[in-house]
């Protein structure tokens, strides 16, 4: 996908400098863009080790998983034909919040493992189940209750507060996900009732 | 922002967790997390700095700009909300070039640090899970994702215009 995307840009500009007789910019910017990039870098590196230095903290106290288990029956409705106490359900739930404290990297692997679990429930068909869709929906329409990263991004760039944008961010963020499991729940259902998008289902 | 990793610390004392050995693993997870991003930063930055040089950000801005207008999305974060579902790193280094730009405080610097945390990279995440398990028929999987990103463009300016102007 990315691969379109960057030649797309890449040559665009290109015959756009052009067409606008802006060629000498751009010969500046080949230039500088590199040397921005590496600043740039350098400016995330701090804060990007800094969290997922503490944040390791919290996932190996424990303190990820007393969360889970305040989350686990606001997820439970969610999953109705899974196993409250099976490996899927419990990677479910670590993996939801993880996303919710903002640990990206403790999150992937769980996610991982729970789609794994899945994938035996559903009996390793090559289409997805009606957990699969929601549970991937939840992931991409990601809610974070403390976003660390991007607080510490506007702090770095200035801002007076940094975390004023928190309450729109969880407005939005809610909104986005309610919109998302509302799609994904309803036409779960359609394709139940329906024998052409209907799959054998284990659980 | 400090008192919550204090009480991660004061938390990860009382259960007597290596606190600082963690802390040191956790901050080398990061370099890695980094060093996998760091060549796509640098790729990226280098196509929007060509995109901005050569004066092509104002073809595209001002092609979609009837759209972003009607819903009152600032022309700067147009690019940022194209690639978001695409490519996180890519996002991010647009959502820096904003707050550089702009600065943090500003309307721009505000919706796009808005989109940026109520939104993710939808095709990425979808294509990781369901590529995990071999799983081809992903059925309305996108078409929901697609509807919350949507969502989110359209709520990080209309909260924003909430609670700030």
């Amino acid at each position: 996908m990315l691969n379109y995307v960057w030649s797309f840009i890449v040559i665009l500009s290109i015959i756009c400098s052009i067409f606008l007789g802006n060629t000498e910019n751009l010969s500046a910017a080949f230039i500088d863009s590199a040397a921005d990039a590496v600043e740039l870098i350098i400016t995330l590196a701090g804060i990007i080790c800094l969290w997922s230095g503490i944040m390791r903290i919290a996932s190996a106290s424990g303190l990820t998983e007393i969360f889970a288990r305040f989350f686990a029956p606001i997820l439970r409705p969610l999953f109705p034909n899974l196993d409250k106490k099976g490996e899927a359900f419990k990677s479910i739930t670590m993996n939801i919040t993880s996303n919710l404290l903002g640990l990206g990297n403790t999150a992937t692997p769980l996610g991982l493992k729970a789609m794994s679990e899945l994938q035996k429930l559903n009996g390793y068909s090559d289409t997805a189940s009606d957990e699969m869709v929601i549970f991937v929906v939840m992931n991409t329409a990601s809610m974070q209750l403390l976003p660390t990263m991007l607080g510490s991004l506007r702090q770095s760039y200035g801002s007076a507060s940094p975390f004023e944008i928190i309450v729109p961010v969880w407005i939005s963020s809610g909104c986005a996900m309610a919109v998302a499991l509302l799609i994904a729940c309803s036409l779960n259902k359609l394709g139940r009732k329906a024998p052409a998008g209907a799959h054998p289902r284990l659980s | 922002m400090p008192l919550f990793a204090a009480a991660i610390i004061i938390f990860g004392l009382i259960k007597r967790t290596a606190v600082f050995d963690e802390f040191i693993k956790g901050a080398k997870e990061g370099f890695g997390t980094l060093l996998t991003i760091a060549p796509s930063i640098l790729g990226l930055v280098f196509a929007v700095g060509l995109l901005k040089s050569s004066g092509a950000v104002d073809v595209i801005c001002s092609a979609v700009k009837p759209v972003a207008d009607y819903l009152g999305f600032p022309d700067e974060i147009v690019p940022m909300a194209l690639l978001r579902p695409v490519s996180g790193s890519g996002s991010t280094a647009l959502l820096i070039q904003v707050f550089e730009g702009n600065g943090p405080d500003s309307f721009p610097g505000r919706v796009a640090s808005v989109l940026a945390g109520s939104s993710e990279t939808t095709f990425y995440a979808t294509a990781m899970y369901f590529g995990s398990i071999r799983v081809k028929n992903i059925r309305h999987t996108l078409a929901a994702a697609i509807a919350a990103d949507l969502t989110a463009a359209i709520l990080s300016v209309v909260t924003v215009r909430l609670f700030f102007y």
